[in-house]
């Protein structure tokens, strides 16, 4: 956003939230998988899933960020945190973990490494083409923040009674989660 | 005055749309205390409320009629040592009861009081209503775990099971209300606060009578869904107090303890809020439509002054009533100065409701044009507090089977269907 555009308004969009988002979602990360107590590594969780969000409010996409938090920090968690309550923390803390997965998990955590590195040492070629032109139209100027609801369900279900480029792809994956819903229900009851 | 400050004066949209950080900070400062002091009159009005129900007196001793109960119960909460279970968690029981408050006072920031009396305004405005107050089970949960003792744990996860099932009915009346915001030129709805007001502005009808029956349906699953998901009786499973002792915050006292009680309060105005502004047309007086004359308008602009004036005659008729004992003098004084007190709140809100009577765009003016839209929009949501006391005293608490029945395979399965018919009688319309 250009500043000189509305004055008197910083933009939201200043390093110095993105560094704090982005920290925060790793420490969150971190304290999930070094924590030995399960609710506390959900917490942490939590954390992480707050901060994307704030990394989408400031990617322009207030949408996705609303239903960051409304799906995965107020539904899905609450799920997992009903379930972990049930197990006996107090044991399975004090448990070894008996199997020897850290190599490959680190392997996989290289190679993500060194994806991002890659990434980000070639990213201008990704962006720019040889003349330095940009590669696609500047997406922040359709997607602005005043109208990215908008945006989206124009992508999802179609304007002006023309199908959206997504439609389809979007029903179906409805349809196969209400299909992996009713297996769910069919399979723990034995009498329906 | 530097121009930080200025530069907002006169201006018709909300701080936060408008780039004044000073004014949005102001205005947030403003909600907070304003929602705290709702908060310890609505404490005040149910224990009193209550006890008439039950033909008892309630709070008498503390002030004239326990006017200043709720202050002396804060100052013992404060005073009180702070406990914390040695066997509990010591860090999730500290920040349990600052997750609740947090979410419950965050949701404010879009509340829309009036079109430019709200911090500001979001594309997504309901969304993140929805989302952040979400947020709010998670503190129930995580105290009732972290106290680790039986009784939180099972009003935690009761509380939690029953917040996930009624945000689903919950969900599907919001969407419903959502679609009717189409209804105009463009066909494009919106999930903005300020937005869904204007769109019954521009309609001409409040969305509670819209496509009757469907609107009026559809705010009965809201209003019901509403109290189980604030965990107030009939459906308050999660501290029901003859099988819970507390629920899930039994091991908390003092301070922490009134922290719960604020977020309950703060998340039940801001909930209810959610509800006026959907369906029973947000800040707007009745009848903007029909009775749109300047005549009317300066009418209903009087009602704010008049409120207060009431409540000051009840007041003054309390003094008169007092028995005139010499124990009774110091309380009468105290009542007397009370209804003074009302009484002169009552003269400048009329004061201001005759100098702005001009529809133009004086100080005067505008100053009574946003009292006007303030009120109406809390007298609203002080209708739906007084029907949370009101179901508490009427209802006896429902069985937590009976709780998940109606809301799975009652509520859920008639939203849905409103849902529907919704869609079809809208697409059929326009």
């Amino acid at each position: 956003m250009n500043p000189a555009a509305n004055p008197g308004m910083l933009p939201v969009a200043t390093p110095f939230f993105f560094y704090l988002l982005a920290g925060m979602a790793i420490a969150g990360g971190l304290a999930v998988i070094t924590r030995r107590n399960a609710v506390h590594s959900a917490l942490a969780l939590i954390v992480t899933l707050l901060s994307v969000a704030g990394l989408y409010l400031m990617l322009y996409a207030p949408f996705v960020a609303g239903v960051q938090i409304i799906v995965y920090a107020g539904g899905i968690m609450v799920l997992f945190l009903f379930v972990i309550m049930l197990v006996n923390v107090e044991i399975s803390s004090k448990e070894r973990q008996f199997n020897r997965m850290w190599p490959l998990g680190l392997a996989g955590a290289c190679a993500l490494l060194a994806l991002f590195m890659s990434a980000f040492a070639k990213g201008k070629d990704l962006f720019l083409d040889p003349t330095g032109k940009p590669r696609w139209p500047d997406p922040m100027v359709k997607l602005a923040e005043g109208s990215n609801t908008q945006q989206v369900a124009n992508l999802l279900y179609g304007e002006a009674g023309r199908m959206g480029p997504y439609t389809f792809a979007f029903e179906i994956a409805s349809l196969l989660l209400l299909v992996a819903i009713l297996g769910a229900v069919i399979m723990t009851k034995k009498k329906i | 005055m530097p121009n930080f400050i200025m530069s907002y004066l006169g201006s018709t949209v909300t701080p936060g749309q408008a780039g004044s950080q000073f004014w949005a900070l102001i205005y947030v400062l403003v909600i907070f205390a304003g929602v705290s002091l709702i908060v310890v009159c609505m404490n005040w009005l149910e224990r009193k409320a209550l006890a008439h129900f039950q033909i008892r007196l309630g709070p008498m001793r503390v002030g004239p009629h326990g006017l200043l109960q709720p202050i002396a119960d804060a100052l013992k909460l404060m005073l009180k040592e702070d406990i914390i279970p040695t066997e509990a968690d010591q860090f999730v029981f500290w920040v349990a009861p600052m997750i609740g408050l947090i979410a419950s006072f965050t949701v404010y920031i879009v509340i829309p009081f009036g079109p430019s009396q709200a911090v500001t305004d979001m594309n997504i405005g309901i969304l993140f209503m929805l989302g952040v107050s979400s947020l709010g089970a998670l503190g129930i949960i995580v105290a009732g775990w972290s106290s680790n003792s039986h009784y939180p744990l099972l009003g935690a996860l009761r509380s939690s099971a029953q917040t996930v099932s009624y945000e689903i009915a919950m969900g599907m009346t919001v969407i419903s209300a959502i679609l009717m915001t189409s209804m105009n030129a463009t066909g494009t709805g919106t999930l903005s606060m300020l937005e869904i007001v204007r769109a019954q502005q521009q309609q001409g009808i409040w969305f509670i009578f819209k496509f009757f029956p469907l609107g009026l349906i559809a705010f009965v699953i809201f209003a019901i869904a509403m109290v189980a998901e604030t965990n107030r009786a009939p459906f308050d499973m999660a501290e029901a107090e003859s099988e819970l002792t507390a629920g899930f915050h039994t091991e908390y006292s003092g301070l922490r303890w009134s922290l719960f009680m604020l977020a309950e309060y703060a998340a039940m105005i801001a909930i209810s809020s959610i509800g006026v502004t959907l369906w029973l047309g947000g800040w707007m007086r009745p009848f903007p439509n029909l009775l749109h004359a300047p005549a009317w308008d300066f009418i209903f602009s009087l009602f704010p002054g008049l409120t207060f004036g009431g409540l000051a005659a009840i007041a003054f008729i309390g003094t008169a009533r007092m028995p005139s004992h010499s124990f009774f003098k110091i309380q009468r004084i105290g009542l007397a100065l009370f209804a003074a007190l009302l009484g002169f709140i009552a003269l400048l809100l009329l004061v201001i409701a005759v100098a702005g009577r001009a529809a133009d765009t004086s100080v005067a003016a505008r100053f009574s044009e946003g009292i006007g839209n303030v009120y109406w929009f809390l007298l609203k949501v002080a209708i739906f507090m007084y029907l949370f006391i009101w179901y508490r005293a009427t209802w006896p608490r429902y069985r937590f089977d009976q709780l998940m029945q109606i809301g799975w395979k009652v509520m859920l399965p008639i939203s849905l269907g409103v849902l529907m018919l919704t869609a079809i009688v809208g697409v059929i319309v326009s």
